[in-house]
């Protein structure tokens, strides 16, 4: 039978999607479902592991239904994943010993504050590529060690395991406790503060540093290769790619050269440039980690700007205020007035990520008169998300000694035409969005594509790539100088929130 | 658990129906917008007419909402919304026909675009997002006459605009038009709204059926059209593919 498609799984960290795409790199089929976000603690975020198993075993069969075709007309599935999200399960079992603990939580504030007082805390930054906050899997993984009985003797023992989502994922399809594959990917692991960027494997000085044993880890691999074959689900199936959201999207915008860069916007959104074979230090409050890894081929590095809360101040809007019914109203709303009305909204959630890495900033509205409407709130909403974008590429700009002059954008919000103009207006720069809004699935689809030749090579996913939108400035200099002016005043009554003492251990 | 119960599906439809526009419309247009038939609109409306969430005007006929609806307020799907839940779909039809695509929805006797994805072949175009287009002359605005009564109720004063001599003019032609459109499901415009432009276009239906905006490509005459000057069927299949790919995700199980 010919093998007509490929399949990719994205797992975000507000749902999962399934995608069927044919060899012109075109959409087919598309499944989603939304998974339940729980906040049991001010900071805490979770997911419950076996709901997302459970969403993926729903939707993969349904994404090969609409298509009508069966699990031999694909040639193989990559998976992208929300990063950093932790997950510990019995080997034994299959079952998590805890919820699994997302990227935007911070109950390690104290643990992250203790552990960066160490004399050797300076070993983290220089071997892994990032600075130590709780935005970071080994910290959860410690803590977790540390606050589940008996955990620690029995993931030494190795009866515990550690992976993020598609490690959780991988080793379902692939069996479970029946013989079930324990991997991660390149990209995956260089954001756990465990994986020593060059070397691309587990470093022991980290390993020691955190406390966290060698057994419970996941083999690092390729993001590119092929890592088994599906028993459940998609029997039959070959397992081919996994990469981090983010670097998924780097790679499905075709970013393939160094100083290539794209801004995916969904729950976060960050901004990834193609730095080549070598790994870039930022001066600036970036990231440096793994773009991604084609086979036997040298690792690919990028510089990220991360921002922790765009889309997710939209849904924050929807499901805890009410003052929308669906996300994109908040552009409708945003459109019955002109302006801003003089408030900002700085959603430091989670604390600031880039380029401040601000841990205890918390979110503010200032502004406030008795002037301002539910539209105005919406335009601060949206505008939130520009002044974030301007401020991460101000920061790449400088790191990288030479300006962006378009900007690359795909995720959830480009749906938003009245929030892409603003950010082309912020930035100065056209925004441009590709033919496939859904570059994440595109991106693991294509490493999975590629690693069982499916497609031959890079250059024939390039001339994929088409424009299918684009937004030109057109906003004053002097109105645009004084609105970034105000954001970061706003920002700065951000800062220096929560006190030390007040942070949970 | 029994799944979903197509006459309430079509109830509600009917009441979305009502709910936009002047709110009154005879048994044929409630019938032809929701492609039901006759007696299956009546047995419906005589349903909710008797719970009271539509009355009958005794002198014209025409059904509109009960006041015992009237508090729940008027609501359709938000174009920002419609935007959102068929980006991928429109992308998808972009790629595979080689063509520019616009989603539109009905604006006081217009179309308004409420999605535009480019041609695929990297060339300088601007968005259109926003903008208004005849409805009499395009595929678009055709879809939308055949099966919005309240667009149709809206062009029904003042003269159409001439564009071409193929602009369709006359409310006979017109009506012999939008009957093809509603047979067949989809709509075309070939050399009407300007020499050497041609669109085609198919509908997008939200639960029950209704009709909430079409989507379209459109393109230069001699690529969407064959010699003979009809549209290109592997087009129109496109089209209509990517149409019923939206309505499915929301919520129109018949189509
Ligand atoms: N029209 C819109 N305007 C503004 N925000 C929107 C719009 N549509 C969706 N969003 C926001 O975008 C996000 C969804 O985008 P997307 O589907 O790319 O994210 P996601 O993949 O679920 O995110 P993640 O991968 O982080 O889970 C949500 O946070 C939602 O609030
Ligand atoms: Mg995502």
């Amino acid at each position: 039978m010919t093998q007509r498609y490929v399949m990719s799984i994205d797992q975000g960290t507000t749902s999962t999607r399934c995608i069927l795409f044919d060899w012109r790199g075109r959409l087919v089929s598309v499944t989603q479902r939304e998974h339940r976000q729980r906040f049991p603690r001010p900071g805490w975020v979770e997911h419950d592991p076996v709901e997302i198993w459970r969403n993926l075993e729903r939707i993969a069969p349904e994404a090969l239904a609409h298509a009508g075709v069966g699990p031999g007309e694909v040639a193989a599935v990559g998976i992208a994943n929300q990063r950093e999200t932790t997950v510990l399960w019995d080997r034994r079992t299959g079952v998590p010993v805890a919820p699994a603990v997302v990227w935007q939580d911070t109950r390690t504030a104290a643990l992250v504050e203790e552990l960066s007082r160490r004399p050797d805390a300076h070993v983290v930054r220089e071997r892994c590529g990032l600075p130590l906050a709780t935005y970071f899997s080994a910290p959860t993984v410690r803590w977790l060690l540390d606050h589940v009985d008996g955990l620690r003797e029995r993931a030494e023992r190795g009866e515990v395991l550690f992976g993020t989502m598609e490690s959780w994922l991988i080793w379902n399809l692939t069996g479970g406790p029946d013989g079930g594959v324990h991997v991660t990917d390149v990209t995956n692991a260089s954001r756990t503060l465990l994986m020593n960027l060059r070397d691309l494997d587990w470093d022991p000085v980290l390993l020691d540093f955190f406390g966290v044993p060698r057994a419970m880890l996941p083999r690092i691999r390729p993001s590119s290769q092929t890592y088994g074959t599906a028993k459940r689900v998609l029997p039959g199936v070959r397992i081919s790619a996994a990469l981090g959201d983010q670097q998924a999207a780097l790679f499905g915008q075709t970013c393939f050269r160094r100083g290539e860069a794209k801004c995916t916007y969904g729950t976060g959104a960050f901004l990834l440039l193609n730095t080549g074979a070598e790994p870039v230090a930022s001066t600036h409050g970036l990231l440096t980690t793994v773009g991604y890894q084609i086979g036997d081929q040298p690792a690919v590095y990028a510089l990220e700007g991360s921002i922790a809360v765009t889309g997710a101040l939209v849904q924050w809007f929807r499901d805890q205020l009410g003052i929308i019914s669906t996300a994109p109203e908040i552009e409708t709303l945003a459109r019955t007035v002109d302006d801003n009305g003089g408030c900002y909204i700085v959603p430091a959630f989670s604390g600031l990520f880039a380029p401040h890495w601000r841990s205890e900033a918390r979110g503010v509205i200032v502004g406030l008169t008795s002037y301002i409407t539910k539209g105005h709130l919406a335009r601060a909403v949206l505008e939130a998300t520009g002044w974030q974008t301007r401020e991460v590429v101000d920061a790449m700009n400088a790191d990288a000694g030479i300006a962006l002059t378009t900007l690359k954008v795909d995720g959830g919000m480009t749906s938003d035409n009245l929030l892409m103009q603003f950010i082309a207006d912020v930035l100065d720069v056209p925004v441009v969005r590709p033919m496939v809004a859904e570059t994440v699935s595109l991106g693991a689809a294509y490493a999975a594509g590629l690693a069982v030749g499916y497609w031959p090579d890079l250059e024939g996913l390039r001339r994929n790539w088409h424009r299918a939108a684009q937004w030109t400035p057109a906003m004053d200099r002097k109105r645009r100088e004084e609105e970034y002016d105000n954001w970061r005043r706003a920002v700065e009554r951000a800062f220096d929130w929560v006190r030390p003492a007040a942070g949970s251990s | 658990m029994p799944g979903p119960v197509q006459s309430i599906e079509r109830a509600a439809a009917i009441l979305r129906l009502l709910a936009q526009g002047s709110g009154r419309l005879g048994l044929t247009e409630i019938a032809n917008s929701l492609g039901l038939a006759r007696g299956t609109a009546h047995g419906i409306l005589r349903t909710l007419q008797l719970v009271g969430f539509v009355e009958q005007d005794k002198a014209t006929g025409k059904y509109q909402l009960g006041a015992a609806l009237l508090h729940l307020g008027t609501s359709y799907l938000d174009v920002n919304e419609l935007r959102s839940r068929a980006i991928n779909w429109a992308d998808a039809l972009a790629a595979r026909s080689g063509e520019a695509v616009r989603i539109g929805t009905h604006l006081q006797g217009r179309v308004l675009v409420v999605h535009h994805v480019f041609r695929p072949d990297d060339s300088l175009q601007t968005l259109d997002v926003g903008m208004l287009l005849p409805l009499h002359a395009t595929a678009i605005g055709k879809v939308l006459l055949a099966y919005d009564a309240n667009a149709a109720a809206a062009v029904q004063e003042g003269e159409p605009e001439r564009f071409t001599r193929r602009t369709v003019r006359t409310r006979k032609e017109m009506s012999r038009v939008l009957a093809t459109v509603r047979e067949h499901g989809w709509a075309s415009d070939v050399d009407e709204a300007g020499p050497g432009e041609a669109g085609v276009a198919a509908p997008i239906r939200g639960y029950g059926g209704l009709v909430v905006g079409a989507m379209g490509i459109s393109g230069a005459t001699e690529r969407i059209c064959d010699p003979g000057g009809r549209p290109r069927p592997e087009l129109v299949g496109y089209v209509r593919d990517a149409a019923r790919a939206v309505s499915r995700d929301l919520g129109a199980a018949r189509w």
